[in-house]
């Protein structure tokens, strides 16, 4: 059997959660992550660190220390202005090894999955990817990674027994960030790793990144899906109207009619919103985990048997393009008249 | 001179509409569900083939999997592709990532000579995007996901390469050889050349390699080389929800919607 460069017996009881940072701040997903490893071993002596590298990681370690992390293990170089997987994989490398946690977690967004199928591999051990939620077994160590199975409603449990780290990837916006209390004795602990350039595995010649949509912090989302037929004026009215975004399903998208950035669901994004408002979607699980935590759902769909109306506060049976400008024209009715 | 060489990862996997659920095992039922390429994939082949547009290049497709993928993947000969490799073993069932990008690396290997590997994102089935990386590393090459442009320099050993990230993109110089991963729907796959079809179809030989073929550790490989396992099945816990239907003439129901919505104003 393939054997990871350490085993069960060596592993520390420690949950190492990886940070990504932009501009001095955590990102979301890595604060997601940090709620969800004090939440799995809360009550117990498993010890919960965070690791940073950077080329100045001093605000987001802090941050990481207000959010409840007792310790940061952090990485500065110079080289590290930005990430490059090359050297964030050797500097991760050897922090891992030095540190020999039972459980890595990471966000999966470019760079998360990037660092980690390589670290991965150069660990010899098991990475499951996209993960919708996490348990861990705090005698055994285990870690259960849950991932939704491909096609209807089933989720499948994946664990790697033999080997360690055991990595998982989680999805950005799948964990909630708890506000919890800031540990007051929390350390951050600088470990040197020689880098130079020639660890850099590519050149950045370029970079634009504007403002970043992000669909997970949308209160209000109105979503079309292949029964709007590429018609989404409406939709973005109404998103105008109730100050929300507008989402799609997969077919809208690969069809070109709305952004991928747009894409609500397993291969999309994970929304929390208060309302989410489906027009024209028939109700494939793969899309409805994308609004599984919205308060309120409101489903318009013309056949009746859309297995939409099952995950529905409200259902119409009615075509999405008759009944969104009645609504619209409503709606300014209602806030007309409770001005007037 | 060394012909430049392109190597397109490409797999097979059930269309996903038509996989069902057995309610009581909770397995996936893919007897019925007929096989397509993954389509990221055909986004991968499309870049491949399209550098090929503008260079003398050779474009190879390597695959992993049981022989009925053959004639499903001939479909990337008649595109354009020149070699079909597919490493096909029983030992090699049941891998995971590790075990698969150990694989896939070693096939690129005995290959030889290759400069340029390109992946689709991720697969429709695992939907894990892991693969890329994970060939990287075993061939220690340098990666670049989510590639939406490729430009190669005059004397081809190094690439160019424009990536999308969420809210904006990156353009990345990496020396060649080099892994690519490259953003789904960033092309648009190209159909089958009618020229080329029975060539493809029938004529063309696929070159098929096993364990022994590749030198492959026995360790590595499939379920023995996977250190992750599928330690249950469960069904997903949806939330409760109200189910109420609204009735009435569309007038009444835009009514009640608009009292259902006026609360979530965000704006006034």
């Amino acid at each position: 059997m393939a054997v990871s460069l350490y085993g069960p017996e060596d592993a520390r009881q420690t949950v190492c959660v990886y940070l990504e940072h932009n501009a001095g701040r955590l990102e979301d997903v890595s604060l997601g992550l940090i709620s969800k490893a004090l939440e799995l071993t809360s009550g117990s002596d498993w010890r919960v660190c965070g690791l940073i590298l950077g080329d100045d990681t001093r605000k987001p370690a802090q941050e990481a220390l207000a959010r409840g992390l007792g310790e940061v293990i952090s990485i500065q170089h110079e080289i590290m202005t930005r990430f490059d997987v090359s050297a964030f994989t050797r500097a991760c490398f050897e922090v891992i090894l030095q540190e020999k946690p039972a459980v890595f977690i990471l966000g999966a967004t470019p760079d998360g999955r990037d660092l980690a199928g390589r670290l991965a591999v150069r660990l010899r051990t098991g990475l499951n990817a996209d993960c919708t939620d996490l348990r861990l077994n705090l005698e055994t160590g285990q870690l259960i990674s849950e991932v939704s199975g491909f096609g209807g409603g089933v989720i499948a449990l994946l664990e790697s027994p033999a080997h360690r780290p055991q990595m998982s990837t989680v999805r950005p916006g799948v964990f909630e960030q708890q506000f919890v209390r800031p540990v007051k004795s929390g350390v951050i602990r600088q470990i040197d790793v020689s880098l130079s350039r020639s660890d850099l595995q590519s050149e950045l010649l370029e970079r634009s990144v504007g403002e970043r949509l992000d669909l997970s912090k949308s209160q209000v989302l109105i979503c079309g899906g292949r029964g709007m037929h590429g018609e989404f004026v409406q939709l973005n009215a109404l998103a105008e109207q109730l100050g929300g975004e507008v989402g799609a399903t997969r077919p809208p998208v690969d069809e070109g009619y709305i952004e991928r950035e747009r894409q609500i669901g397993q291969t999309g994004v994970v929304c929390r919103p208060k309302l989410a408002v489906t027009c024209g979607i028939s109700g494939a699980f793969h899309f409805v985990v994308g609004i599984q935590e919205a308060d309120t759902v409101v489903a318009i769909n013309i056949d009746p048997q859309a297995e939409i109306f099952n995950y529905c506060d409200y259902g119409v049976v009615a075509d999405a393009h008759q009944v969104i400008p009645a609504l619209i024209e409503a709606l300014a009715r209602e806030s007309h008249s409770s001005h007037a | 001179m060394h012909e430049f060489h392109i190597v397109v990862c490409m797999k097979v996997v059930p269309k996903a509409e038509e996989i069902r659920v057995d309610p009581e095992s909770l397995l996936l039922d893919r007897e019925n569900a007929r096989s397509e390429i993954n389509p990221p994939d055909m986004n991968a082949i499309e870049h491949a083939l399209r550098i090929k547009d503008q260079c003398r290049a050779r474009v190879s497709i390597l695959s992993m999997g049981p022989p009925l993928f053959e004639s499903i993947l001939r479909v990337g000969l008649a595109m354009g592709a020149d070699d079909f490799y597919l490493l096909s073993d029983r030992a090699f069932a049941g891998a995971d990532t590790l075990a698969t990008t150990y694989t896939l690396a070693r096939g690129i290997d005995k290959i030889g000579d290759v400069d340029l590997v390109i992946c689709g994102e991720e697969s429709a089935d695992g939907a894990t995007g892991q693969v890329p990386a994970g060939i990287a590393e075993w061939l220690g090459w340098p990666q670049v996901t989510l590639a939406t442009e490729f430009q190669l320099s005059d004397d081809y050993t190094v690439c160019t390469a424009r990536r999308e990230i969420p809210g904006g993109y990156e353009v990345h110089r990496v020396k060649l050889p080099a892994v690519f991963s490259v953003k789904t729907a960033s092309n648009e796959p190209r159909f089958m050349d009618f020229d080329r079809k029975p060539w493809a179809m029938e004529e063309a030989g696929v070159i098929v390699w096993s364990r022994s073929d590749i030198e492959v550790e026995d360790d590595l490989i499939g379920l023995k080389g996977s250190p992750t396992i599928v330690s249950g099945l469960e069904q997903a816990e949806t939330r409760a929800r109200q189910q109420h239907m609204l009735e009435g003439d569309p007038e009444s129901i835009a009514a009640q919607l608009a009292e259902i919505l006026a609360p979530f104003h965000t704006r006034n």
